[in-house]
């Protein structure tokens, strides 16, 4: 077994046994539920005023419930990944179980490719149930599958980075609360890039601070384009963000 | 095995431990004395390679911590101050985790899991969640996975901590037993556990080693005078005078209940038969007649007393540590 596998292992294990896992995995199904519920209900009373209207209705399921979907599900990431990825470095150091950790012949890139990689398999987990929600509808409804698959790719990926950004906050801090608010403003402030980006305009200062923001990358992907561009983005913000990582906990050794 | 030279770690304000230099051959078991805060903890911290040294070279097993930690760490079983357990694990579990982090499987992991869980008594245990275990059997937890992958180096820091005293023997019988096929280091406050463990002893204060050699030879250096006990059944007024004219005797004093004496004499000069004939032919009731040998923990408290406040090197501790003692040792 490598020894990613084994601190896979063991975090999964050590995830499963938390309470906090459950709670956050019961949380998050029952609001995507939700809200996928309110849309198809919205879509359908529009779809009743329609042919109330004109006779017949043509209803796009992909841009009334999907793309809405979507992007409701961003909001619920950021509140809800910095909690599972808060105790990943952070309880280590406050048990001081991290000195088995670090006096292990294993290496630190080793270490925390594992710890992501369980909180990312746990994210990938829950994704997977709400796929239920475009299933059901499949049944009784017709809409394009390719955004929706996009749109599970951008899902994917956004989580990725989001607890890229969880496991590097952990890493700074021995107490968990402070572990989640970190990557909470964060993730927060990458959001608002978004916004300070289109207020700067078409400049080229705009257009990098836009850039850095996810938002664009990832509506890219949930408007059904995916977009090379994109992909790199998401894949160098979350290199970046394990580099990081990696260096703090190095550097806490020299202190 | 273990060669350390000059270590010196640094803080931001404060300096932890200051031009450390010892070593230990294989086989040996080296103990770790000093007051809380001494250093201890990071020396063995950056013998781990935990932490890197400010200055100096740490040198485990022939590979320095700095440059090839890996092999450093594959050749080390380390218990840190706090044992590293994971509280939602079971015994089992942990210790299968740990034996794969160190590169243990199959059979050998079974078997090296098997010989540790029996070592150290987890068998009742060894189902059960670490978080319901209490601070013993953690500790003990700790020792399994330290030694899980018998390694040549085992580095135990306070490994009696938490026990009862019947497990503090069974661990020390344990380290015992496994000198000679492993150097081991380890530290500790308690210096009984010194004495009894340990073919060396380094005693480690303000950061610095104040003095370094074998629990004996370390209280036969500090004795300056050879100390009699003296119990008599009948003891008139006349007897500390009388007792003073013995040839070789420096000091009587009375030492707590009537008829206790405590003789100081020359070093090198055993008065005791002397003394014994004069309490037998002045029919004092001769009850008991003791030499008293300074024990390590005189030794600690004298070392690590005098250390205090002194901005001088290590050197020479022997011999400033005995003019100190005039000062504070002789009220006449």
């Amino acid at each position: 077994m490598t020894p990613v596998n084994t601190i896979l292992l063991k975090e999964l294990r050590s995830h499963f046994v938390s309470p906090v896992v459950y709670v956050v995995g019961a949380v998050f199904l029952l609001i995507v539920g939700l809200l996928a519920y309110l849309y198809i209900v919205f879509t359908g009373a529009q779809a009743i005023q329609l042919m109330q209207v004109q006779g017949q209705a043509q209803i796009n399921l992909n841009d009334l419930v999907f793309r809405n979907l979507f992007s409701s599900i961003r909001f619920v990431l950021l509140i809800i990944l910095p909690i599972l990825t808060m105790r990943l470095f952070a309880e280590e150091k406050k048990l001081r179980t991290f000195e088995l950790l670090m006096t292990s012949p294993i290496g630190l890139n080793e270490i925390v490719a594992g710890k992501f990689m369980s909180v990312f398999l746990l994210f990938m987990g829950l994704l997977g149930l709400t796929g239920l929600i475009p299933l059901t509808l499949s049944l009784f409804s017709d809409f394009d599958w390719y955004p929706v698959l996009t749109g599970y790719l951008g899902l994917a990926l956004l989580g990725a980075l989001f607890l890229s950004v969880g496991v590097l906050a952990s890493a700074l801090t021995e107490n968990q609360v402070v572990a989640a608010f970190v990557s909470f403003g964060l993730l927060l402030l990458l959001w608002l890039l978004a916004g300070l980006g289109s207020l700067l305009g078409d400049s080229t200062i705009g257009q990098v601070v836009s850039y850095l923001s996810f938002m664009e990358h990832y509506d890219h992907l949930v408007r059904g384009l995916i977009d090379t561009q994109d992909l790199v983005y998401f894949a160098t913000a979350l290199i970046l963000m394990l580099f990081l990582t990696h260096r703090v906990i190095d550097s806490t050794r020299w202190k | 095995m273990i060669d350390v030279h000059h270590i010196t770690k640094r803080y931001a304000q404060h300096t932890a431990i200051d031009r450390v230099t010892f070593s230990v051959a294989k086989g040996e078991v080296l103990a770790f004395l000093g007051p809380n805060g001494a250093g201890k903890t990071t020396t063995m911290r950056i013998l781990t390679c935990f932490m890197p040294a400010t200055e100096g070279t740490a040198m485990v097993a022939g590979f320095d911590c700095a440059d090839q930690p890996l092999e450093v760490k594959r050749r080390i079983g380390y218990l840190p101050e706090t044992p590293p357990v994971y509280q939602e694990l079971t015994v089992d579990e942990y210790l299968r985790f740990v034996g794969r982090l160190r590169g243990l499987s199959g059979a050998i992991l079974t078997g090296a899991m098997a010989r540790e869980v029996e070592r150290l008594g987890l068998s009742a245990v060894q189902h059960r969640l670490i978080g319901n275990l209490s601070r013993g059997y953690r500790q003990r937890v700790g020792l399994a996975q330290a030694l899980l992958h018998d390694p040549p180096v085992l580095i135990l820091d306070e490994p009696t901590v938490g026990l009862d005293p019947k497990q503090i023997i069974e661990i020390r019988e344990l380290i015992k037993s496994l000198a000679g096929s492993h150097s081991v280091i380890l530290s500790t406050h308690i210096l009984p556990e010194a004495t009894a463990v340990c073919q060396r002893v380094v005693i480690i204060n303000g950061g610095r080693i104040v003095a370094e050699d074998t629990p004996d030879r370390l209280s036969a250096r500090l004795r300056h005078s050879e100390k009699i006990a003296l119990t008599l059944s009948r003891a008139p007024g006349e007897v500390e005078a009388r007792l003073r004219q013995v040839t070789g005797v420096q000091h009587v004093h009375a030492n707590g209940p009537p008829g206790h004496f405590l003789l100081e004499s020359e070093l090198g000069h055993d008065i005791r038969e002397d003394v014994a004939r004069l309490a037998v032919t002045n029919n004092w009731g001769l009850l008991e007649l003791k030499s008293i040998s300074m024990t390590l923990e005189d030794v600690f408290l004298k070392l690590t007393r005098h250390e205090e406040g002194v901005a001088q090197p290590a050197a020479g501790v022997a011999d400033r540590v005995v003019v100190t003692e005039d000062k504070t040792e002789s009220p006449s």
